[in-house]
């Protein structure tokens, strides 16, 4: 499919760099209408994947992207939805498969789906008060009521973060410099052993 | 004097009616042997009619997707073969493939020649567990023993290639942690010839036994646009008559240079998952035969992934900069470009695909896992209802779900 054949029916929509696959940047306005023109129009009859995303400084701070796969013509597609005002209009009338997608996009970052026939929680209880994902969120949790009620009343016990003494089971990574990894000591080697 | 009472059909409807009880909630899991995992799924029976089902899923929620927000990029390898915890070979691939496509990382063939090997073996395993227990849901306990029997074999194989039964880890990205051990293709190609033995013995036990026949043909059939609008992939789908397979349509890891079929079924009911499944073992080992015969030499990582792949031992140990390399891939992570790739493989289950957003640097800003089983599960609330309680044994066990790559 050809970038112009998108851009030309949604003006608001840009073409994003990408490596693997044709990217777009979807107005929340056009989403409904694009999938549903990429799905009856150009093939793209399957929805692969759909999840939120914290961009944690940008504006919006919360996205969607939405893989969509044709399996007539063997191509996907990505396309990237801004969360303006943390909702996003839900595509699973067009893609009933998107529902379950959506509910956890919806438990994990607090995303809300407009149009959505069934937003409850999915992975965690419904009760639940956070939204894991987000960057915000540690690692470990945050200590919680029980979800079962009446075993918290006779046992007083509580949902606890999990230990990380012990660990490190994180590691924050890093970045390299762009110079090869040298010995500033170059006196000692196997060419020159020392004396 | 008789006297005679007409009953009209009327007056039957209107007992009927009497006599209907109340709808019953059932919660079926989750632990139940049939949900195989912890799957609850809480249903609305009339009589034993199910009229409503919402899977209740997340009890093996790990947080794995924030999880692999916080650690470096081989550092989640473990984390990978709990996704799909039958198939972990598959995995492991599926994730090094995600993040060295990436990276722009060209494997050289042996390394891929190898995935390939480990992928397709992967796939032999789970289908023999998932053909295994399938006939255990529907009653044939006989399956099961010969499916595990095979099953055990593979596993012998795995330990010598892995070191580990189960929890495989083998890949890296940029290459694998070792080479074949020496003889190992011998013993690959002798088990290629047993598990066909054992696959026309559980032909011979299931495809026209009646019983096996009651219960899953014409059962919760799936048409194409059901599956398509639901997203199902693998096996699900090629039963459903859409021939769409990545191995040959998304040619990944040297696909191409394989000859294989890709099985595809009419109705898409339960029987013929289990048809699909079980000609799927048989082009695995096609696959196998295939890649042990051309197996290439040369190197098995990509030698010119500098700052990502680790350098060889011996070299880490006699030389002062592959030292410090060493030491700089495990501390900072190994070393993946900007940018964000999505990239599905064809697990046994289905799709598993990886979206990878990086920063730069040593750790993903976001890792998504797209399972294969969580989608088989949606479809669920749709073809369950007007289905018998004891069908759903047979239903779930068609889909061949695994929970831990469900949950995440």
């Amino acid at each position: 499919m050809e970038a112009a054949v998108l851009t030309d029916r949604f003006p608001r929509t840009q073409v994003l760099p990408s490596q693997d696959m044709p990217t777009y940047q979807v107005a929340g306005e056009d989403l409904l209408e694009t999938v549903r023109f990429l799905r009856d129009a150009q093939g793209f009859d399957l929805l692969a994947d759909l999840c939120g995303i914290d961009w944690k400084d940008r504006t919006p701070r919360f996205g969607v992207v939405i893989h969509l796969l044709s399996t007539t013509n063997k191509e996907y597609v990505r396309l990237h939805i801004g969360a303006v005002h943390d909702a996003v209009p839900s595509v699973s009338s067009l893609h009933p498969g998107a529902n379950w997608h959506e509910r956890e996009a919806f438990d994990m970052f607090g995303i809300r789906f407009d149009g959505h026939p069934d937003p409850r929680r999915i992975l965690m209880w419904d009760a639940y008060p956070y939204h894991p994902l987000r960057k915000d969120f540690p690692l470990a949790g945050i200590e919680v009521p029980l979800p079962a009620a009446d075993v918290a009343e006779v046992t007083g016990q509580t949902v606890e973060p999990a230990p990380m003494m012990g660990g490190p089971f994180v590691s924050p990574g890093g970045k390299m410099s762009e110079g090869e990894p040298s010995a500033l000591d170059q006196s000692w080697n196997e060419e020159k052993p020392k004396a | 004097m008789k006297t005679t009472k007409e009953i009209s059909l009327g007056d039957i409807a209107a007992r009927a009616e009497e006599l209907r009880g109340e709808n019953m909630t059932l919660n079926m899991g989750p632990s139940h042997p049939a949900t195989h995992g912890v799957l609850r799924l809480s249903l609305e029976l009339d009589g034993d009619k199910v009229i409503k089902c919402d899977p209740v899923i997340g009890y093996l929620h790990r947080g794995d997707e924030k999880i692999a927000e916080n650690m470096t990029y081989n550092q989640f390898v473990p984390y990978t073969d709990r996704l799909d915890y039958l198939a972990p070979l598959a995995n492991n691939v599926a994730y090094a493939i995600a993040v060295e496509k990436l990276a722009g990382l060209k494997m050289p063939e042996r390394c891929e020649a190898i995935r390939v090997v480990c992928c397709e073996m992967a796939r032999i395993s789970s289908h023999l567990l998932g053909l295994g227990v399938y006939a255990m849901d529907t009653g044939a306990w006989t399956v099961f023993m010969y499916t595990f029997n095979e099953r055990e074999k593979l596993y012998t194989l795995f330990e010598e290639l892995t070191g580990a039964r189960f929890t495989t880890s083998y890949t890296r990205i940029g290459g694998l942690t070792r080479d074949l051990p020496e003889g190992w293709l011998k013993k690959v190609e002798v088990f290629c010839d047993g598990v066909l033995k054992v696959i026309d013995d559980v032909d011979k036990l299931l495809t026209r036994n009646g019983i096996f026949l009651e219960r899953t043909e014409g059962v919760a059939p799936i048409s194409k646009e059901l599956a398509l609008a639901y997203g199902l992939t693998g096996p699900n789908l090629r039963a459903s008559g859409v021939g769409f397979d990545l191995r040959k349509d998304k040619p990944y890891s040297g696909y191409e240079k394989y000859d294989f079929d890709v099985p595809v079924g009419t109705k898409g009911d339960c029987f013929d998952r289990y048809l699909v499944r079980m000609e799927e073992v048989r082009q695995s080992v096609r696959i196998l035969r295939q890649a042990c015969k051309s197996m290439p030499g040369g190197a098995w990582y990509a030698e010119d992934a500098k700052k990502i792949f680790l350098p060889p031992k011996a070299k880490i140990m006699t030389k002062m900069e592959e030292l410090i390399q060493n030491f700089m891939i495990v501390t900072e992570g190994p070393q993946i470009p900007a940018g964000e790739v999505y990239f599905e493989a064809e697990n046994p289950k289905g799709s598993l695909g990886f979206y990878v957003v990086s920063n730069g640097g040593g750790v993903p800003y976001r890792l998504r896992i797209r399972g294969p089983s969580f989608v088989s599960l949606s479809i669920l609330p749709v073809i369950v209802p007007g289905n018998y309680l004891t069908d759903i044994a047979s239903i779930l066990g068609s889909l061949d779900f695994v929970m831990g790559e469900c949950d995440r």
